[in-house]
């Protein structure tokens, strides 16, 4: 009985001080992600082709989810807001949901499980072929080299996805509530226009899709960085980067939104 | 694929975003009606705002002339202070009355200008003397319902 509470409570201090160790290994490594930027931003080509597979490449799951995000809001938005007699406020609610919450977010989440899983797998499969090792023989800085492009692309692309994803569900509002349920087109935009405000609202969200897309990118190039030169361990790391990215979104969406949309 | 057709792709990117950047501040914030054109400032006294917040329109027949800038309390007067940015273009007499309105029944509250026929403008930096307080809902129907009970106390 003793004994396996004591193994019990030995189990639980060493996962607690392992994710410590992990947090502290993270924030040294984002510390020098960014000290070796440098080479990222003077051979930018690099980065270029790394905006290219993170940022390209997931244009049309965010172009396409957004239209249908877009979409069901206006189907909803309409029905709810047509009970209070008051479907011509459906601009203001697919707008605003969108630029201030759902866009971000949804793109973010998206961008993780498309883009941020397939940097940790990339590099985890450097790091488990020795590749990165190869380059250290050859005196070439794996993060400089290899992380910085990868988590600068992440970062350059998440802002562009989240707008391209707003825009995008707006159109798909538009489609709905006014070529398909009939919304009065004029007071669809104007009310749009009267309500979201450039700087309380559009600058807003572009600075929590910049937030997260440092979070994103950070957590999937560490994971790879960091993880078991396996094969299961790539697919944990791989696994791990989805479910840690996601629920950091979630939170820092959470203290983003209380610090900005208080009280206004 | 080589690096041209990369870059070109990159580039596509980058530009549709900026360009969704842009759809959202011109066609859907109000980026493009806010910051065209000069202001001045007007400021007013109110005995009840009701609930008139920072940002909400200023109308004169219907019209959007300005913006509500800031909303505070006079410690001394105990009235509410309203702050206005007018559109330079748009000048009103000076014994212009100054109501707080809804739009509609649940709309939102603005600050409707009924025009006065002074041959003096108002201008920047002044403050209206003549307001009206906005319509408190409960205040209306505790007066209904008290002129109601006296009615009907009278009847009797």
């Amino acid at each position: 009985m003793g004994d396996s509470l004591i193994t019990a409570l030995r189990g639980l201090g060493r996962r607690v001080t392992d994710r410590v160790w992990r947090l502290g290994f993270a924030s040294r490594f984002l510390l020098t992600t960014i000290l070796y930027s440098g080479t990222a931003l003077r051979r930018f080509h690099l980065t270029i082709r790394e905006i290219y597979f993170t940022g390209v490449l997931s244009l049309i799951i965010i172009l396409v989810s957004g239209l249908f995000v877009g979409m069901v809001l206006g189907l909803q938005g309409y029905d709810t807001l047509q009970r209070y007699g008051s479907s011509e406020a459906l601009g203001i609610l697919v707008a605003l949901s969108l630029v201030r919450e759902l866009g971000p977010v949804v793109a973010a989440l998206l961008f993780a499980s498309r883009a941020g899983s397939a940097i940790t797998a990339e590099i985890g499969l450097m790091k488990a072929t020795e590749q990165l090792s190869a380059m250290e023989m050859m005196a070439v800085h794996p993060i400089a080299r290899v992380v910085a492009p990868r988590f600068w692309a992440g970062v350059i692309s998440m802002p562009l996805l989240a707008a391209l994803f707003s825009a995008m569900g707006i159109f798909g509002g538009y489609l709905v509530g006014v070529q398909l349920i009939g919304v009065d087109e004029g007071s669809f935009w104007s009310q749009m226009q009267a309500s979201v405000d450039f700087r309380e609202d559009i600058i807003n969200g572009v600075i929590k899709s910049f937030v997260f897309g440092i979070i994103i990118s950070w957590i999937a190039v560490f994971e790879g960085y960091d993880c078991e030169p396996t094969a299961e361990g790539v697919s944990g790391a791989t696994t791990r980067t989805v479910v840690t990215s996601s629920l950091a979104i979630l939170a820092a969406d959470f203290f983003l939104t209380a610090i900005m949309f208080r009280g206004t | 694929m080589n690096r041209t057709t990369l870059d070109l792709w990159v580039g596509f990117f980058v530009a549709v975003g900026i360009g969704s950047l842009l759809f959202l501040a011109l066609k859907v914030g109000n980026l493009a009606s806010s910051s065209t054109g000069e202001t001045y400032s007007l400021q007013a006294e109110f005995d009840n705002i009701g609930g008139l917040k920072v940002r909400a329109p200023v109308k004169s027949a219907g019209v959007v002339v300005g913006r509500v800038t800031e909303v505070r309390f006079d410690p001394e007067s105990y009235r509410a202070v309203v702050a206005m940015s007018i559109d330079e273009r748009y000048k009103f007499p000076r014994d212009t009355i100054l109501t707080i309105n809804t739009s509609g029944i649940l709309g939102e509250q603005y600050i409707g200008f009924e025009v006065g026929g002074d041959t003096e403008m108002l201008a920047d930096g002044q403050t209206v003397k003549k307001t009206q307080s906005a319509v408190v809902l409960e205040k209306l129907i505790s007066q209904f319902m008290f002129n109601k009970a006296q009615e009907d106390g009278a009847k009797k």
